[in-house]
């Protein structure tokens, strides 16, 4: 029993971190662009986040635990943003290839991130590793009285507040796109630009600001794992990159809907700890099971082709570079 | 207040046109040598940041990182070939527009298998067969590797972006498995230089050099993907799939076949490339031997629009960057990951710098040309 809480409680936080950067790439796609910088705009978030506090803890020696948060989630977000500018820069208005773009973000993230995180604590004249301890303690608090409660309710409740924005926010993006009119003409805009530009819809801005604030979405997934998982401090084994592409993946398990994703992303989160729960495996059989997550998501990719159902398409115009002059 | 302005001049302030005729070759080359040169300035500026070192010696020192002495220059060219092969067996699928993405669990899969002739045949078996055998068996291993996610997007038309992806954590996870299995000695979780003594199933010096074998069998394959692609039926069917399927349908082109038999060449390739890494150079295996090259290659392939000879330069451009930022990282003993950082400004400032040698952008009272029918 306590085998399967924690089992589960490992899932939430894997899967919280999945989820972000899932709704955050659902609303990219929902404008047509095809963003694999997912993984990169995490580390930026991560990272940036991570860096932010650590100078801001480093300069005061009593911190506010509400100004940590608000600095971290501020900074990680804005850095995330940046990170989506620079792709949209590239694949909107320069018109350069989204796939080799989203790439590209990514070998750079992992190197800026991979280089701050190892790297920033000797370069701001400190010795050993970058760590944030205050920060990272008050992302984790969790309500006051839930430890004490039945282990069933406190396994639902005893989380930091960033697993519960998550789901708030997939809501959030889910009731935008599929009930208020912004969501309507982004559809459009995914589905079909030159129509949505006859329309007089303005294509770029609704692809600048989509794929922009769902990059913003997704770094908070990079923060979240530095401050819950990784407990404030850097670890460069490449973590949130298999995440990031995990959530990739479920932006298509989840058929394009945020709603969808949560479950997904959970089940996803467990998958990835299965593993470790599972009795009788060696440390070489371990191995073969870490593969589970990524096996799972194969077989999902193959049935989701194999049923084809009209509803669990994908936007028409994903992927494609939209030139009013081209036909 | 932008209403107004509209109203006095209805002229936009700025109009982009795809360019009606090719750019010449000198023109075009200008833009990416003023792409890259901005691009090296901001990698300047960035490092200046970082360690407070006057640009000029900070590639006076990437220089002496990447070709100092004679050793360093054989293993940045030893690097260069990696990552040029890579980048040869990716380009008939990029081409197909197959987006393969998956090449490091397809160097992963050549790697294994190279790695497991090294170990188990080495009492039983001379250099040169086993040679043969290794690179046989590593073009199956990757090739198959490749073809799992062609098979399923030829049949049912399965997303090949993701599948691939996931094929490389997959391959990671078996290679773990392998080196737990293989470890030495036990307990490290490394599998330690194979034959260090004998050299079993280590690439033969030629003229004296380690690697030479390397850089002869690497352009070998340049000049005959070069070929495969530009003059041979194949490389014709390859190009129609990639332009219009409805045209290679159209033209009696089985579109199924061509993408299984693309990706499993691929998928081979790559698994040359993973034997390289792992006989010709590293002697080793680990769950980073193919190290993120599988993912840089993809963006050399596409800058060199697929052309074996263009990829030259780029890899080495990359290679050299590499190199050097690791130098200058090890010097000031900080992350060596800060080369991924400096590889990445460069490939944006080469992505955007395509946009002005396809398109054309006009000011507003800009002179009026008329466009060449």
């Amino acid at each position: 029993m306590t085998q399967l809480i924690s089992l589960f409680q490992g899932g939430i936080m894997f899967g919280t971190v999945i989820l972000y950067g899932a709704t955050g790439e659902i609303l990219t796609e929902k404008s047509g662009n095809l963003n694999l910088g997912v993984p990169g705009i995490m580390y930026m978030g991560g990272i940036v986040g991570l860096m932010s506090v650590f100078f801001y803890e480093m300069n005061n020696p009593a911190p506010n635990k509400l100004l940590c948060i608000l600095i971290a989630m501020g900074c990680a977000f804005a850095a995330s943003v940046l990170g989506g500018l620079i792709y949209s820069i590239l694949t909107i208005s320069l018109r350069a290839n989204q796939n080799v773009t989203g790439l590209t973000l990514t070998i750079f993230a992992s190197g800026f991130a991979n280089f701050f995180g190892g790297s920033l604590n000797k370069l701001a004249g400190g010795v050993g590793q970058i760590s944030v301890a205050t920060t990272s303690a008050a992302f984790r608090a969790s309500l006051p009285f839930a430890q004490d409660l039945h282990p069933i309710l406190s396994m639902l409740l005893g989380y930091g507040f960033m697993v519960y924005l998550a789901v708030v926010l997939a809501f959030v993006t889910n009731w935008v796109i599929n009930r208020t009119s912004v969501g309507l003409n982004l559809r459009a805009v995914g589905e079909n630009p030159a129509t949505a530009d006859a329309a007089g819809i303005n294509v770029t801005r609704y692809k600048y600001l989509a794929t922009c604030i769902g990059a913003g979405i997704s770094g908070l997934g990079g923060l979240y794992y530095v401050m819950d998982y990784t407990k404030g401090t850097w670890d460069s084994d490449g973590g949130i990159e298999r995440l990031g592409w995990l959530a990739v993946a479920l932006v298509i398990f989840s058929s394009w809907k945020p709603k969808r994703g949560i479950w997904g992303a959970y089940l996803f989160g467990m998958l990835s700890w299965l593993y470790f729960y599972l009795p009788g495996l060696t440390r070489r059989s371990m191995e073969l099971f870490k593969m589970l997550p990524y096996l799972v998501t194969v077989i999902v990719l193959v049935v989701v082709s194999l049923r084809r159902s009209r509803e669990n398409q994908p936007p028409a115009g994903l992927g494609l570079p939209y030139f009013r002059e081209e036909r | 207040m932008k209403n107004k302005e509209r109203t006095c001049n209805p002229e936009p302030f700025m109009r982009i046109s795809k360019r009606g005729v090719v750019m010449p070759l000198w023109k075009s080359l200008g833009i990416r040598a003023i792409a890259l040169a901005a691009a090296l300035i901001v990698c300047a500026i960035v490092i200046f940041a970082i360690v407070k070192l006057n640009p000029i010696k900070v590639y006076g020192a990437m220089f002496e990182g990447a070709f100092g002495t004679n050793k360093r220059m054989w293993v940045t060219i030893r690097d260069m070939m990696m990552l040029l092969c890579i980048a040869i067996g990716l380009a008939p699928a990029f081409r197909m527009r197959f987006w393969n993405i998956g090449a490091e669990g397809q160097i992963l899969a050549g790697g294994i298998v190279s790695a497991a002739c090294m170990i188990y045949l080495s009492k039983s078996m001379a250099t040169i067969p086993m040679m043969i055998l290794m690179l046989a068996l590593s073009v199956v291993a990757g090739g198959i590797w490749g073809f799992i996610p062609g098979w399923f997007k030829a049949k049912w038309n399965t997303n090949e972006t993701l599948f691939t992806l996931m094929m490389n954590y997959i391959a990671i996870q078996i290679t773990a498995y392998f080196v737990a299995l293989w470890e030495n000695p036990v307990g490290s979780n490394s599998v330690g230089v194979i034959n260090s003594k004998t050299k079993i199933g280590w690439f033969p010096e030629i003229f004296g050099q380690d690697y030479a074998l390397n850089v002869i069998l690497v352009l070998a394959l340049a000049v005959g993907m070069f070929i495969y692609l530009r003059y041979s039926k194949h490389g014709y069917e390859v190009a129609v799939v990639g332009e219009s399927e409805n045209t290679a349908r159209y033209a009696a082109i089985n579109v199924p076949k061509v993408i299984m038999r693309t990706m499993f060449l691929s998928g081979a390739l790559c698994g040359i490339a993973g034997f390289l890494a792992v006989s010709g150079a590293s002697h080793t295996i680990s769950t980073s031997t193919a190290g993120g090259r599988g993912f840089t290659a993809i963006i050399v392939a596409w800058l060199a629009k697929f052309n074996s000879f263009v990829m030259i330069p780029i890899a080495a451009l990359l290679v050299f960057l590499d190199k050097g930022a690791i130098e200058i990282a090890s010097r000031y003993n900080l992350s060596n990951h800060v080369s991924n950082m400096l590889t990445g400004i460069i490939l944006f400032f080469i992505l955007g710098s395509e946009f002005f040698i396809n398109y054309q952008v006009r000011f507003r009272g800009g002179k009026q040309k008329e466009v060449q029918a």
